[in-house]
């Protein structure tokens, strides 16, 4: 589904990834950790589009089309997602008419009918459901005043909206309580196929004990440096990530 | 950055075409000679006559302002036009179908709902065509409920007394520079009178047009609601595409006795010029409302997108104890747009409250100032304003500027001042796309939200222009 070869990308000027490498197929999902700064939520914005950081190498296949030929906003009709780890607030914009035109905008690039607003309030209130969500929130301001962990509910509203093929998860679970977090956690379960993908960015395994990746990956210092199973989440908690790092290092050297 | 928010904007003017009509024109220029000229042309009265010339004679000892944050190469007054008229095929129009076809083709272009349908909708359309009032709908029906609703000319014939009573005493002829000049020149505009206790059973709209190419533009609006009488009234307007700049220096005076309500809505599209500044309208307007009665309330609510150059404070003199003002605005500047608007709001009688929301957005290399002055007078005890005036800037070459003037010199006075500058920045951007949403409809998304509190005051079906208007002024204005 998505395959990373060796992407570098900087940010006015400065290198922030150097050297990705990465295999996503359909089905899986993986998690990102990694120390703060070392590049896990560039490397989402990196492939969502943001136009303020500068891809200077590499390459990546997305359903084995470059993905760089796509427009941020033809990416995500495309089907891929990102849960922002700081979501943006937006006054004055209903966040059910904001939920709606993307629904529609991506129904329409897909050729299915698009919902009129009766139509996508019957839609929608099943969808606010998969995510505990109180009604009141889609009348309110597209994430104007939201709580943090409300930020984060209506993030995976919206991948529920949307069901995106590659969904990317940035800090999902900082500033979630415990029930959200379980909540949310079973959400984006419910919402996984075989042929759609995950990619978690996160601090804390215990996020990964509902969402389970077959693979957990280092991200350290713009580089993947290390690439396991989910049991190298754990081992990261009680070891911290130095050792990777001397491993790596070692690595090098050799 | 560059990519996405490239501000580049090539929306062409839609309504720029010029309609041929012989018209009945002075030759251009200024003096007494011309303003005599003007007011036998009208058959105005001697009092109208002699309100003009010392109007003329006034502005004559007055220079032109220029505390307002926009440059422009100033008007030379003797090249401009100050008297033309389409000529009537006819002395009357019984209908529609009379009125020259031309004429009726610009209007259709522009899309004035003047057939009946639009009229069926509820709509009366008064329609001022360069400078002389073409047709009036629906006037008969006002008329049963005793609402006067004509062109100015025509009031000033059949109701003399009630345009002499209250022609200059909001806005006295030697209030502003412009103010001066319009009171010696002004050709017609829109007379509304809502006699004691009546509301006005229909929004009452204006269609302004400027057409003759270098002839100024100089309308007069009286609007006079009596006791516990309310009305709504309308302008919209939308000008051909010219080279040269053309001068618009309207005067709307708005009287509101006790308990009257007047709520005055503007959607205004003149031309603005080209890409790189040519051409497009010098908007300088004097609006002013009067909340003469006790418990009056006058309300402003405008969105401004056109105009090379836009100087316009429309204000609320708050005398009547327990008056009401109000300025909802939003002013759009693109390309080179310089716009310098705001609202005074005047408290002088008790208990007086006042509301100022004012939008600016600024997109290309326009410029875009809000000034805003409450003064609150010495016996306006209890006196409230609430005051909340946001930028949002589009691209990197734009600018916004506030000034609020405050003046308190009551101490049971509340002021309360807000003010806030945003970015369309990448970040939120990014987010719309990141859904699938295109940036043009982020965009307009966006500018929607961030004038919500304004468009909400304006009628359902103006709302719904507005909104496309913003849109299309913003069209292109990301890569
Ligand atoms: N606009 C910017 N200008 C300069 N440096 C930036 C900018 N944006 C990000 N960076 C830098 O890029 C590096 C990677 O940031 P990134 O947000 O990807 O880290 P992260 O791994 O997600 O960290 P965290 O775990 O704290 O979320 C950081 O050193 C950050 O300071
Ligand atoms: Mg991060």
């Amino acid at each position: 589904m998505l395959s990373i070869k060796n992407l570098t990308a900087s940010i006015n000027g400065t290198p922030v990834l150097k050297g990705i490498d990465l295999e996503i197929k359909a089905g899986e999902i993986h998690a990102i950790m990694g120390p703060n700064g070392s590049g896990k939520s560039t490397l989402g914005k990196v492939l969502v589009g943001h136009p303020a950081y500068e891809v200077t190498g590499g390459e990546v296949l997305y359903e084995g089309r470059n993905l760089f030929e796509l427009a941020a906003d033809e990416r995500a009709r495309a089907g891929i997602f990102m849960g922002f780890q700081h979501p943006i607030e937006v006054p004055g914009v209903s966040n059910a008419a904001f939920l709606r035109l993307a629904y529609n905008k991506k129904a329409e690039a897909e050729g299915r009918d698009e919902l009129d607003p009766l139509e996508f309030d019957d839609f929608i209130h099943e969808k606010i459901k998969l995510v505990a969500m109180k009604e009141e929130f889609l009348d309110r301001s597209l994430n104007e005043g939201f709580s943090g962990g409300e930020k984060k509910r209506n993030e995976i509203l919206q991948m529920a909206v949307l069901e995106p093929k590659l969904a990317i998860l940035d800090e999902l679970d900082s500033g979630l309580d415990i029930d959200a977090l379980r909540v949310l956690g079973d959400a984006v379960n419910k919402l996984q196929r075989p042929d759609r993908a995950l990619l978690i960015i996160t601090h804390f395994p215990r996020i990964l004990e509902t969402i389970q990746p077959q693979f957990v990956h280092v991200l350290s210092g713009g580089r993947i440096l290390k690439s396991a199973g989910k049991e190298l989440a754990t081992e990261l908690e009680d070891r911290g990530y130095d050792w990777v790092l001397e491993e790596a290092a070692a690595g090098g050297a050799r | 950055m560059s990519s996405t928010l490239n501000v580049v904007t090539s929306q062409e003017y839609k309504y720029g075409f010029v309609t041929d009509i012989e018209a009945d024109s002075v030759a251009p220029g200024l003096n007494e000679d011309v303003i005599r000229f003007i007011s036998a042309k009208k058959g105005e009265p001697d009092w109208l006559l002699e309100f003009r010339l010392k109007a003329y004679r006034h502005w004559l000892t007055m220079t032109e302002p220029d505390w307002a944050k926009v440059a422009y190469p100033k008007p030379d007054f003797q090249k401009i036009v100050y008297y033309s008229a389409p000529r009537p095929k006819k002395p009357q129009y019984a209908s529609m179908d009379e009125v020259d076809p031309e004429l009726r083709r610009t209007f259709e272009k522009l899309g004035v709902p003047i057939h009946e349908q639009e009229a069926l909708a509820g709509v009366a359309v008064d329609v001022v065509f360069d400078s002389v009032s073409v047709t009036t709908t629906y006037r008969e029906k006002l008329a049963t409920v005793g609402i006067i609703f004509c062109s100015f000319s025509e009031a000033v014939k059949s109701h003399p007394d009630l345009v002499k009573q209250y022609l200059g005493s909001v806005v006295p002829s030697s209030d502003n520079f412009y103010a001066a000049l319009n009171s010696a020149v002004f050709t017609d505009g829109s007379f509304v009178y809502i006699p004691k206790g009546v509301a006005c059973p229909m929004d009452l709209s204006t269609y302004f047009r400027i057409n003759n190419k270098e002839s100024g533009q100089f309308e007069r609006t009286l609007i006079v609601a009596e006791e516990g009488a309310s009305v709504s009234y309308l302008e919209g307007c939308t000008a051909p595409q010219f080279d040269t700049n053309q001068l618009h220096a309207a005067v709307v005076e708005l009287v509101a006795l006790d308990r009257a309500s007047i709520k005055y809505s503007t959607v205004q599209n003149w031309y603005a010029g080209d890409k790189d500044g040519v051409g497009g309208i010098f908007n300088f307007v004097t609006k002013r409302g009067l909340c003469k009665g006790k418990g009056s309330h006058i309300s402003w609510t405008q969105v401004e997108t056109g105009s090379a150059i836009t100087w316009k404070y429309p204000s609320c003199v708050l005398l009547g104890d327990d008056s009401i003002g109000e300025f909802y605005s939003v002013a759009l500047t693109n390309h080179k747009q310089q716009a310098d608007t705001g609202t005074k709001m005047i408290h002088i009688g008790r208990n007086t409250k006042s509301t100022i929301i004012s939008k600016g957005i600024s997109a290309g290399d326009s410029s875009n100032s809000y000034r805003g002055l409450v003064k609150v007078q010495p016996k306006a005890e209890g006196a409230r304003n609430f005051s909340q005036c946001d930028s949002m800037l589009i691209g990197q070459s734009c600018s916004a500027s506030t000034f609020p003037y405050i003046e308190v010199q009551n101490r049971s006075a509340r002021v309360e001042h807000e003010a806030t500058t945003s970015k369309i920045g990448e970040e939120q951007l990014l987010y719309f796309q990141q859904r699938g949403i295109p940036a043009e409809e982020a965009i307009s998304m966006i500018i929607n939200g961030f004038c919500k509190d304004v468009f909400r005051e304006l009628p359902m079906e103006f709302a719904v222009e507005a909104t496309k208007l913003l849109s299309l002024k913003l069209e292109g204005s990301v890569g």
